[in-house]
């Protein structure tokens, strides 16, 4: 879809001549791409446990439709700014988080918003795949159970369409009432994805999710990874940056807290402005 | 964090490339040197051990296709390895340039001198020197040396423009010349192109070391 809409076909005029000419516009941001509209605003957010601040005035924004990928060494903040934007570190004691985050328009830290609402707008995605001892039926629906949805064709709709949408359908339509702890790990994962997107979020937050799976597994996450940014807002951790170097629009890297740098992924991967960036990215860190 | 062996491969990539340099630049005088004292044995022998320079232009180019498949490189890393396997190309066309002269030379040496030799020792002057600083700079980095090499490939264009021009003046007086030349023309097309060749070694040099490409006179940041 999104491929299609940066191309564009244009016949020449009919001079009696047999050659059509094919125009491949080179640029995307030259025709009128899906997406690129800033979904998720960060303004100097800053996070602390307890008397430690691990985030310094952070301030991005995550274009809808577009895979936004958060890379930076182990404690950088990268996984703690990602759990901000659907309000997971809430779980953790003597956390603090100040700055605005809006998504969709949508102030997720404001008193008055309910956070059911932000977790069921915004999907996360784990590094360890946790499917529910259920069957993959019951796994899928679960999150519409939950919430109040027992219509058998509703749930059966939205089963097929999020297994298909977690390009998973094909494998497990002829065993839905299995358990979802009997697919291999790459399946479980995408079992994850679609119970993520079962509930019909806007955004998917994805916590390093290949970093448990044979390069096999991980190149069909990644594939899906292309498909599913045609609908949702992608924000993504990883420590393969080769991994985001392939499946993301735009870089964001993280250092001691901090974003030091943040720009297009072809940009962060080929020329990097920051050296720290650069020292990162070619291994010379430290 | 350091990596030590990949450092150690990118070190002996510029190692060679810059040994192939010396080669090709060292083929280039060699040549000349021959056109000027009229050596068929150096000629000859430029001739016969292109082999040498088309080995390593091999050798060369799969280290750089090892290094992109086991070590993916990114960044400035990234820029020189790509950067280098074309270097890499620009260097072997140098050392058939001065093939190419060589062979001029062998048909050059049995007939009299046309005339004294000067505009053509003096390209050569140029241009070997152009490939030297853009090996320089590729070593070091520099930039600034590679745009003047960049500035100097002028010279070496006008240049080849007289020597065009005379040499039509004494085709156009006494067709018994028109043989040696056209050697001569050819000559000095060889070593217009050498000077081309490393100009573009020079603007990869600016590729790696700014992100910048600036070929065919655009000059705009990457990507």
């Amino acid at each position: 879809m999104l491929m299609a809409d940066h191309e564009m076909k244009t016949t020449a005029p009919d001079t009696g001549l047999r050659i059509k000419t094919e125009i491949k516009v080179q640029d995307p941001s030259a025709a009128v791409p899906a997406g690129g509209a800033p979904d998720i605003v960060c303004r100097n957010v800053n996070l602390s446990y307890g008397d430690n601040q691990v985030l310094h005035d952070v301030t991005m924004d995550m274009e809808d439709r577009r895979v936004t990928a958060l890379i930076g060494p182990s404690g950088c903040g990268k996984s703690t700014l990602l759990r901000c934007l659907n309000r997971m570190n809430d779980l953790i004691d003597n956390v603090r988080v100040w700055g605005e985050i809006r998504v969709k328009g949508l102030d997720i830290n404001s008193p008055t918003t309910d956070v059911i609402e932000v977790r069921r707008r915004v999907g996360m995605v784990f590094q360890k795949s946790n499917p529910f001892p259920k069957s993959i039926y019951e796994n899928v629906v679960y999150g519409l159970r939950i919430a109040g949805i027992n219509d058998k064709a509703t749930l059966d709709e939205a089963c097929e369409r999020s297994l298909r949408g977690a390009a998973l359908w094909d494998e497990v339509k002829d065993r839905l009432g299995e358990s979802g702890l009997g697919l291999s790990g790459g399946q479980m994962q995408r079992l994850c994805i679609a119970r993520a997107i079962a509930v019909e979020p806007e955004i998917i937050l994805m916590d390093e999710p290949c970093s448990a799976l044979d390069p096999i597994a991980t190149l069909k996450i990644e594939e899906l990874m292309y498909q599913l940014k045609e609908k949702y807002t992608i924000v993504i951790v990883t420590h393969n940056l080769q991994q985001a170097a392939r499946v993301s629009d735009k870089t964001a890297f993280f250092w001691l807290g901090r974003l030091v740098e943040f720009g297009p992924t072809a940009e962060m991967f080929t020329a990097p402005r920051d050296k720290l960036t650069e020292d990162y990215i070619t291994g010379r860190f430290g | 964090m350091e990596r030590h062996h990949f450092e150690a491969e990118l070190q002996n990539l510029r190692n060679q490339l810059l040994t192939m340099g010396g080669m090709v630049e060292e083929r280039v005088h060699r040549a000349v040197h021959a056109l000027v004292h009229r050596s068929e044995e150096d000629a000859k022998r430029i001739i016969a051990s292109d082999k040498e320079i088309n080995d390593l232009q091999m050798d060369v180019d799969n280290r750089c296709l090892k290094l992109l498949a086991t070590q993916a490189p990114l960044a400035v890393d990234l820029r020189l390895i790509t950067s280098a396997m074309k270097i890499n190309a620009d260097l072997e066309r140098i050392g058939d340039q001065a093939v190419n002269v060589a062979e001029s030379v062998l048909v050059l040496i049995p007939q009299p001198p046309l005339k004294p030799l000067i505009d053509i020792p003096r390209m050569a002057g140029i241009a070997e020197k152009m490939i030297r600083d853009a090996l320089d700079a590729f070593v070091k980095r520099d930039a600034e040396l590679a745009r003047d090499v960049l500035r100097r490939d002028d010279e070496v264009d006008e240049l080849k423009d007289q020597v065009f021009r005379e040499l039509l003046t004494y085709m156009m007086a006494d067709p018994g010349t028109i043989q040696r030349a056209l050697s001569l023309i050819l000559i000095s097309r060889n070593l217009e192109r050498i000077a081309d060749h490393a100009t573009n070694i020079a603007e990869d040099v600016i590729f790696i070391a700014e992100a910048k490409d600036v070929r065919h006179n655009v000059q705009v940041d990457k990507p």
